[in-house]
This record gives structure tokens, sequence and C-alpha cells, in this order.
């Protein structure tokens, strides 16, 4: 299932699952990344899965790539039993303190507010991936109406809990942060809770998301 | 009155410099949740630290940037040894004493530590003989101020706290080593996954021409300016994971070294990864400073990592 592993740099194994980015793709490396997690191979140190690449770093003092890539290549994978799909709802309050590019995305789109709201709430979301800044998911896939290329410049500072999209993805940022996706609305809940040490995500990698729409007031009451 | 509360003893931040942390050697297996590895910048220096002072080696230490903390010791008494390359003072009520890296020190109630700044490098560690009363959050205590993650709330020190202090040890006093950290202008790097991205001029460049280390640097990343470098590819690859070392060339063509406490996914074609050998001299090139990237094949980075193992433990062995 693999295609090729190579080095990234001396100390972590470069597995490239291909360059589609789909469901069935990103299934495949969660598969890996679960197997290899639960395998707790001798040295690994991380095992970061992404939309079709999972790169597995691991401590140079107590393996090396050579033997760490024959245990990959030869690795007896497990089914893991998906959770009753869970859909987990996030409320995504639009307004426009919150929606810092509607306006622009208006134009870039060619579709009225009105439209945007219609078509990014009536979807499901698949949850390729969690990273960049902890807890931080990576969500798609958008509709095709939706899909909008990043920021030319990139803000410096985007809002705890802003919801955003570009391209094919939406996602919401866990703490302020630099960063170039437009942005439709913002979240009340804590999507990263770094007091609870064993699931400190609200959304993990192959969960399913669906957004509700809530107004300020709503918003207000999560305090 | 109590009498474990008579030996409490602390240190009082008067100064906190301007970036000062604990750390210790990081947190694994987080990444795909977001969270980096963080830990000591400078991994020898940090190993030496807590060897100088006999501590455990994966002791949490004090990192400071630059410039470093100023505190006052408040009780009994503590040993502390500095690492790096660092300009210190000892305050006591009626000497002031120029301090020597890679020694241990004592303190005395009422005595300032002053670690002034980091000479012509970036990162230095102070480890004292005991613990600092601090939090650990999955299994490390490093502080990664960007995710408010492990001790100290998950920020930097601040003027006017207090670090307590458990379990001072009084048994190695004297400990000592004689060590010049080196420096160097050649940082070694293995070929990145988006190598071929680049056009062949920017491929040739990036192996010979000189890069600058920019202000735009700190633990999550350094930033370089030079040659830019160009891609005649894609500017943008489908975000995938990221590892420390590694060299992404964003749009604007400044090549930005991804540091200890980096972004666990990027989108930028990765170039190059800087060898592990090479990553404690890296990071302590301040702003200003030239460096040149130079090709290595994984077979010769793998060596390279032995030795430098080895000459750490050499290290440790002289430490009297």
């Amino acid at each position: 299932m693999i295609k090729n592993i190579s080095n990234l740099g001396d100390a972590a194994l470069y597995c490239d699952f291909g360059i589609e980015v789909d469901k069935e793709t990103n299934a495949k490396v969660i598969k890996y990344f679960k197997n290899i997690k639960e395998k707790k191979i001798k040295g690994v140190t991380n095992i970061t899965p992404s939309y079709n690449k999972l790169i597995i770093s691991f401590d140079l003092k107590l393996t090396n790539f050579i033997d760490l890539k024959k245990i990959v290549e030869n690795l007896e994978l497990k089914e893991f039993l998906k959770n009753k799909s869970k859909t987990i709802q996030i409320p995504i309050c639009c307004d426009k303190k919150f929606a810092l590019d509607l306006k622009n995305l208006e134009k870039k789109l060619k579709i009225s507010e009105d439209k945007i709201f219609q078509k990014f709430f009536s979807k499901e979301y698949y949850c390729y991936m969690t990273g960049f800044i902890a807890g931080h998911p990576f969500l798609g896939d958008t509709d095709l109406s939706l899909r909008a290329k990043r920021l030319e410049t990139p803000r410096v500072k985007i809002p705890k809990g802003s919801v955003g999209i570009t391209e094919q993805f939406c996602n919401i940022y866990t703490f302020e942060s630099p960063g170039g996706w437009n942005i439709i609305g913002n979240t009340p809940l804590n999507i990263f809770d770094k007091t609870n040490q064993l699931e400190p995500n609200l959304i993990n990698p192959g969960d399913t998301v669906s957004f509700n729409q809530i107004s300020l007031d709503e918003y207000k009451k999560y305090g | 009155m109590n009498i474990k509360n008579m030996d409490k003893s602390y240190f009082e931040v008067i100064r906190p410099g301007i970036n000062t942390t604990f750390q210790d050697l990081g947190r694994k297996n987080l990444y795909h949740i977001g969270i980096p590895f963080s830990g000591a910048m400078d991994n020898r220096n940090y190993t030496l630290a807590n060897e100088i002072a006999g501590n455990k080696i994966n002791s949490p230490v004090i990192e400071f940037a630059f410039q470093g903390p100023l505190m006052r010791f408040k009780g009994k008494k503590i040993y502390f040894n500095i690492t790096g390359n660092v300009n210190f003072y000892i305050l006591k009520k009626k000497e002031k004493i120029k301090g020597n890296c890679y020694q241990n020190y004592i303190l005395e109630n009422g005595d300032e530590l002053d670690i002034l700044s980091t000479d012509k490098s970036v990162y230095g560690y102070l480890s004292i003989s005991g613990s600092f009363d601090i939090e650990s959050q999955w299994n490390s205590f490093s502080t990664n101020i960007k995710a408010n993650i492990g001790a100290n709330d998950g920020k930097k020190l601040e003027q006017g706290q207090q670090i307590k202090i458990i379990d001072a040890n009084y048994k190695n006093p004297k400990r000592q080593l004689d060590y010049i950290n080196s420096k160097i202008e050649n940082i070694r790097v293995i070929k990145g996954t988006n190598f071929n991205y680049f056009t062949e001029k920017s491929k040739k460049n990036f192996f010979n021409k000189e890069f600058t280390v920019t202000k735009l640097s700190d633990r999550m990343g350094m930033r370089l300016e030079g040659v830019k470098i160009e891609n005649d590819v894609d500017t943008n690859i489908k975000s995938e994971g990221i590892i420390k070392g590694v060299i992404q060339v964003p749009a604007d063509g400044n090549p930005i070294i991804m540091l200890s406490d980096h972004g666990t996914i990027g989108g930028y074609p990765k170039i190059g990864v800087v060898i592990s050998a090479d990553y404690d001299k890296l990071v302590q090139l301040p702003p200003g400073s030239k460096l040149k990237f130079k090709e290595i094949d994984l077979a010769d980075a793998e060596l390279l990592f032995k030795l430098y193992e080895m000459e750490t433990k050499n290290l440790v062995s002289k430490i009297k």
C-alpha cells in the first residue's frame, strides 16, 4: 500500500502513499499510523499522518533508516474497527466580527453570502489529519463552489476558534496563529484541551464533523 | 515552626531575560495531534549542564536565549552551573564574581545570579544540583510557549515570579569541565524529498552560496536570506508532516529551517534536512551569521552522528 519509502534526513522515514487527496488514500495512511503506533517499535519517536504521506521519525541512537524501513515494509497490518461513525457537531458564529473574509470570498467565488453559508453548512466533513498547531484539524471536502485560494498575504494573527476555508479544505484555528485561510466564522468550542492528557483533541483523524450556524447571542452563552 | 518551611529555597526572578524557559529532552509521540518535540535546542550543552550538576539525564534545566535572567536566591545554599558561551556574574553582598561556564558555583541566601548574555551564540543552560518544583505535561517539563504546554503554565519566565527548589544535593560541589564550544559555518544537509522542485541553478546555489541568519529566528524556526532559491514545479505541496532540521522554501525563495518548536504540518517544498550531528551547532548561530550548506549522504550522516555521540560521551567522562 505504501508506494515508496525514502529517508527524510537521517532520522525519519518518508512513506509515500501517492498524490491523491481523498478518503481512500488517507484511510490507508491512518491504518498504517494506528498499526505502527500500537506496535510501539523501538526508537520510534513520532508518527505523523497527513493526506497521503506518513512520516515516522526516530531516535538515531536507538535505530536507523534501513532497520526501521524493513520493519515497516514487513508489518502485518490489522484492521481497526471504526467507532460507530460518530459525527462531531461544531457550532459556528458567522457574525461580521468573526467572518473576516466573507466579503472577499463573495467576490472571489462570485456567489452570495447566503449561498456560501448554505453550501458550507449542508455538508459533513472528514478529518484527514490534525497538526500544524496543537489540535488543528484539516477537514474536507468542501463544495466545488467554495474552493478559493489562500490569502495572498497571510494574516500575522488569526483569532482562536476561527474557521477557515481554502481549496477543498476547511479548518479550525485552535490557537491564535498566523495563517492564510479565508475566515468565515468562529466556534466557541475548545477544540484542543491541554488538561485532557489522553484525548486532548476534540476532532481526530478519520472523524466526521458537521457544522451548525449560531447567532452572536448563542455564541456568547458558551462564555 | 515547621522545619520543612524553614528550609524552603527558591529563586526570585528580578529580570526574566528574553526567552527563558524550562527544557528537558522533549516530548514524544504527539506530532499527530499537533504538538512538537520541543526540548533543549542545544542537546550537548543541555546534557553537560545536567552531568556537571550531577542530575539525572532527563532533568529539566533553564534555557535562555541572548540575554538570560537575573535571579535572587533565597534559602540555605544551592550549587549551579551554566553551559554554553555565557557571560554571567554572581553578586554576593560584598563581591562580584565573574563566572566561568562548565563549572559548579555556590549561591547562598540573598546572592544574585546575573546571566548577562550569550556570547556569539544564542542559547545557554542553567542547571542546579537539585530539582525545580515544576509540573510536567505529557511526560516532559519542556515549555512550549506557542501551545502553552509544559512547565510554568506553558509560559516564559516572568518578572517577579518565584521558582521553588526541592531536593537540593551537595554531593558534587566541585565538578567542572574544560570545554570550548566550536563554531561551524558549514551545515551538512541531506537532500530533501522535494529537491527536484527547484531549478538547476538554484540547486547549485543552495549548496554553494552563503546564507545569512535573519532576526526572524526563534525556537520554532530559523529564517535565512541570501540568493533566492527558485522553484519551477510548485511553491506549495499538499500539507504533510515536518521534523526538526527540515529546510523549507516558500514562494519568496528564502529558506526556513524548522527548529524544535516547529509546526508539525507544513505545505512548503522541502529542499533539504540538516543532519542530526549538526543541529546543536546550527541553533547556536545568532542573527547575522553566515552559513553554507554542504551536501552529504545518509551513510555519512549516520557515521557523523555516531562521532557526535562519542564526543559527547567523551566530554562527560572528562568532568571532574
